[in-house]
């Protein structure tokens, strides 16, 4: 058989025994999807099936030999109106369906588990809220809502799990989120989508689900050390964001303090609502975002610090319940590397209890 | 053989091509490079777009052998990124978007509304020279390093993270976009204009009302994509932050321009071949086209609607979510005259006298593909499944159904069903019908595993990819291989016809249009006296009342 080029050797003996027709359902959407995938795919095949039929039966019957003299016919507005009606009622059970599924999947649940995803060319970075980092793999227990909050450093990327059958673009300058419950453990294929450059086919991963207790495991034994707030915390420190911010009556800066999810008046006029977004934008760009009675006097972050810097200072802030937090933070300088001993809080857990909500 | 074809030739022993007529009127290269009639520009379209074709063709060549394998083995990533950007930039902008328009609208335009020329020769001329400068940009840019963006030149990308030429691409399509705009603004005032007496709006063919509504869209949406292209050169030239979010500028933004252009185009490139797969169904089938109002009025809705769904190319782009349902909503409302359209033409059939010469197979094969193609715009317009589907080999063999199963049949169509009159010769009849057979065939080997791909999950624009997607990988690029078998066949008979064809005499199909009613090749002016319209389109029996005058004229 050496003959037989490789390439056909492998076709015939490996892949025409084993290949793939359909990808694995391995989140509660999943299932969803699919069944309104084969929906569309019987409509469609029902639809190709009758045009098919009746173009064959009347290329039989109506064929010159047959029926030698056509009779010519001007139309019929009752069948137009048929099948102008019918497609068009199909079409809309398909938006309506379709809509339902779509805000599900970018509509998360309130308890979800959130989890950054930083893209970049070429990689996937992933930042979990205990302080683990991964590169082109993702770790996520089976039964529990895990968002994603997706952002991009530099151009547009694309994270798919075809698995979940859920995809959410990765834009440079913009949180983006998408949901999903993974349901079985195993190892699934994580693809940018999104053509993003030279190693665009490269910038691929697993997505390994896991079962609660192994995903526990897992998380022990991935830990850095530091939780992502701890980490924001940190970078608060060492950016001497606590000069402005430090919660004290004759602060230049606004107390973070329970700012997020808050209702902000703005100085420009109207009011906003800090989210993630929100947040973002105004530590890279904060003269644009000036909160009511605070002077623009707050320099801009841009290009000084990495987005996956920026979501560690969110997620800081986020966790922020009290203006004493912010004040412990004043003496966070002592918890940077290389002034170690001094007068920090001995032994921080690893696990973020107790120093930051949940 | 009487029986099963509508082929009427003049007795082939004395027959002659008529020896004045628009190619043999003048001699000399320049005779043609300076040519103001519509007839002659429409061939040098017909030559230079099937070299574009088959440039972009042999790009696509290399695409499906890198993919026989999962391993990037037979180029670099960078160089694969290259060869699918130029393939989509050469097939779209230098050869979907003028195909038909360019070379079968130019050409017979004129002829079906009784007018002698285009309203505005010299533009025409133009616009030839805008699109040659354009793709010889294009060639050259390949031939210099290339560009690798993908066609869409998706922003930041094109703007700030690639060294290769997307300047000069953009340049590319951007001239090229003009000759677009010219082409359409000469058929609007040349279908307004021109028309010959009787000639009214709803005694046009068909072909006509296609290539109205498309020329709209050519006129409206063209100048978006130029805006577009010059505000990213600005970008990546100076900087001037109008997509850059460091800048205070939104990388989507290009998004909507760019798909506000480039989701009319797929109209622009669907419709012209929808007016010829009009033409010819009436003809083989000996009728009217079944509810012609209703086919001429969904072509213009089409334009319309199709001005309005450019954001279904954004639903997983962080776009609102109630943005989304408006626009899934409006694709849906778009696919409702595609699909009266191709239940008009299957009841075209109905009570017809049928033949089978390979313009009707080539529709037929329009009429199959162009269905799958259009239900499998339903699963990503639906904005649940788009979700999955979108940036996937779904994706891809969605838009070949369309744009070849559907657009390239057309164009093969439409050439075959009017080579005797463009020629006045015809093209060989069984070889012809085997070549359409072939590439129906071969298209549907090449492009119904990428279907399955895309529901697997594999991305579109991958060098490499896992192994399990090997084996629909292998039959894609089997099917290439009939499939480009099918393409090279038409070029070697066409050609070989131009000598040894039969001579096709005035109307080889019987067919009713007035292009037919005079000799093939046409005279440079067309018509030696202004025709008067006095019936319908499509009226067979008109015509068999003329052929008895003749006979009894003649007897």
């Amino acid at each position: 058989m050496s003959h037989i080029s490789p390439v056909i050797w492998q076709f015939l003996v490996k892949w025409m025994t084993n290949f793939a027709l359909f990808p694995p359902e391995a989140s509660k959407i999943a299932p969803q999807m699919d069944a309104l995938y084969f929906f569309i795919a019987l409509v469609s095949l029902i639809g190709l099936t009758i045009v098919v039929l009746l173009v064959v039966s009347f290329s039989i019957l109506y064929s010159k030999k047959r029926h030698p003299v056509a009779e010519q016919i001007e139309g019929s507005t009752l069948l137009e109106a048929t099948w102008t009606i019918i497609p068009l009622g199909l079409f809309l059970v398909m938006f309506v369906w379709g809509a339902l599924i779509y805000f599900r999947v970018f509509t998360p649940p309130a308890n979800a588990m959130n989890i950054y995803v930083v893209g970049k060319q070429w990689m996937w970075k992933a930042e979990h809220p205990g302080g683990q980092h991964e590169i082109n793999s993702l770790h996520v227990p089976t039964g529990r809502a895990v968002q994603l909050t997706l952002i991009s450093q530099d151009v547009f990327h694309s994270f798919s799990i075809p698995a979940f059958r859920v995809k959410r673009e990765a834009i440079p300058g913009r949180y983006t989120t998408v949901w999903f419950e993974a349901t079985t453990p195993g190892t699934y294929h994580l693809f940018c989508t999104q053509y993003c450059g030279t190693n665009h086919s490269h910038m691929i991963g697993d997505i390994v689900v896991l079962t609660p207790e192994d995903y526990r495991k897992w998380l022990a034994e991935s830990t850095s050390g530091a939780s992502l707030a701890q980490n924001g915390e940190r970078l608060f420190a060492s950016l001497s964001c606590a000069a402005c911010h430090n919660a004290r009556p004759d602060a230049r800066g606004p107390s973070l303090a329970n700012v997020y999810g808050a209702k902000l008046p703005l100085s420009a006029g109207g009011t906003v609502i800090a989210d993630d977004a929100y947040l973002r934008e105004a530590i890279l760009n904060p003269s644009q975002h000036v909160t009511q009675g605070y002077a623009p006097i707050m320099p801009t972050y841009q290009g000084q610090i990495s987005e996956e810097g920026v979501i560690a200072l969110v997620e800081y802030i986020k966790n922020l319940d009290s203006d004493y937090r912010i004040q412990q933070t004043m003496n966070t300088n002592d918890l940077l590397p290389g002034s170690e001993g001094k007068t920090a809080p001995a032994g921080q857990p690893a696990a973020p209890k107790g120093m930051v909500k949940q | 053989m009487s029986t099963d074809t509508i082929l009427s030739l003049p007795d082939q022993s004395t027959a002659r091509v008529p020896k004045l007529n628009f190619i043999t009127k003048e001699n000399g290269i320049l005779s043609w490079l300076l040519t103001g009639d519509h007839k002659r520009i429409a061939i040098l379209y017909l030559i230079s777009l099937s070299f574009f074709f088959f440039i972009g063709g042999a790009l696509a060549g290399l695409i499906r052998l890198e993919l026989l394998t999962p391993q990037t083995d037979l180029m670099a990533t960078d160089t694969y990124n290259k060869v699918f950007t130029m393939h989509g930039v050469i097939m779209i902008f230098f050869f979907l978007v003028p195909s038909v328009p360019a070379t079968l609208g130019n050409f017979l335009i004129p002829l079906m509304i009784g007018a002698k020329d285009l309203a505005l020769p010299k533009i025409n001329l133009l616009s030839w020279y805008l699109y040659m400068a354009g793709g010889i940009l294009a060639i050259y840019t390949m031939a210099t390093g290339g560009v690798d963006t993908g066609w869409t030149f998706t922003t930041p990308l094109s703007t700030h993270y690639v060294n290769t030429n997307v300047l000069t691409t953009g340049l590319a399509a951007f001239i090229a976009g003009f000759s677009s705009i010219f082409t359409g603004l000469n058929f609007i005032v040349t279908i307004h204009k021109m028309r010959a007496p009787g000639m009214t709006w709803f005694r046009l063919p068909l072909f006509v009302w296609a290539h109205y509504a498309a020329s709209v869209l050519m006129v409206l949406a063209t100048p978006v994509v130029a805006i577009a292209i010059v505000l990213v050169a600005l970008e990546r030239t100076i900087g001037i932050g109008v997509f850059d979010p460091t800048k205070g500028g939104d990388p989507l933004l290009f998004q909507h321009l760019f798909w506000f252009y480039s989701h009319p185009a797929v109209y622009i490139m669907i419709l012209p071949g929808m007016g010829v797969i009009s033409e010819v169904i009436s003809t083989f089938s000996r009728k009217r086209v079944f509810g012609y109002t209703a086919v001429a009025f969904s072509s213009v809705a089409i334009a319309v609607f199709g001005f309005f769904v450019w954001a279904h190319h954004m639903f997983i782009m962080g776009i609102s979510n109630y943005a989304v349902l408006v626009f899934s909503l409006l694709t849906m409302l778009v696919a409702v005259p595609s699909a009266i359209k191709i239940f008009n033409w299957t009841f075209t059939l109905y009570k017809g006298s049928i033949t089978f010469e390979t313009p009707m197979l080539y529709a037929f094969g329009f009429m199959g593909l162009f269905t799958i193609g259009g239900m499998t715009g339903i699963f990503l317009g639906t904005s649940g499944t788009d979700i999955h589907l979108t940036e996937t080999y779904f994706i891809v063999a969605h838009f070949h159904f369309v744009m070849v199963g559907g657009m390239l049949m057309a164009f093969l169509a439409g050439i075959h069903f009017w080579w005797p009159k463009m020629t006045g010769r015809m093209y060989p009849e069984k070889i012809s019908q085997l070549a359409a057979l072939i590439t129906f065939i071969g298209f549907n080997f090449t492009f119904f595993p990428q279907f399955i791909l895309g529901t697997l999950g594999m991305p579109r624009r991958y060098a490499s990819y896992p192994p399990e997607f090997q084996i629909l990988n292998v039959f894609s690029t089997a099917g290439a291989t009939i499939l480009g078998v099918g393409y090279l066949l038409p070029v070697l008979y066409l050609v070989w016809s131009l000598k040894y064809g039969a001579v096709a005499g005035n109307n080889p199909w019987q067919a009713t249009g007035l292009e037919w009613q005079i000799q093939s090749p046409p005279l440079t002016e067309n018509f030696t006296e202004t025709p008067i319209m006095d019936h319908e389109a499509y009226d067979y029996e008109w015509l068999e009342s003329q052929k008895a005058k003749e006979v009894a004229s003649a007897g």
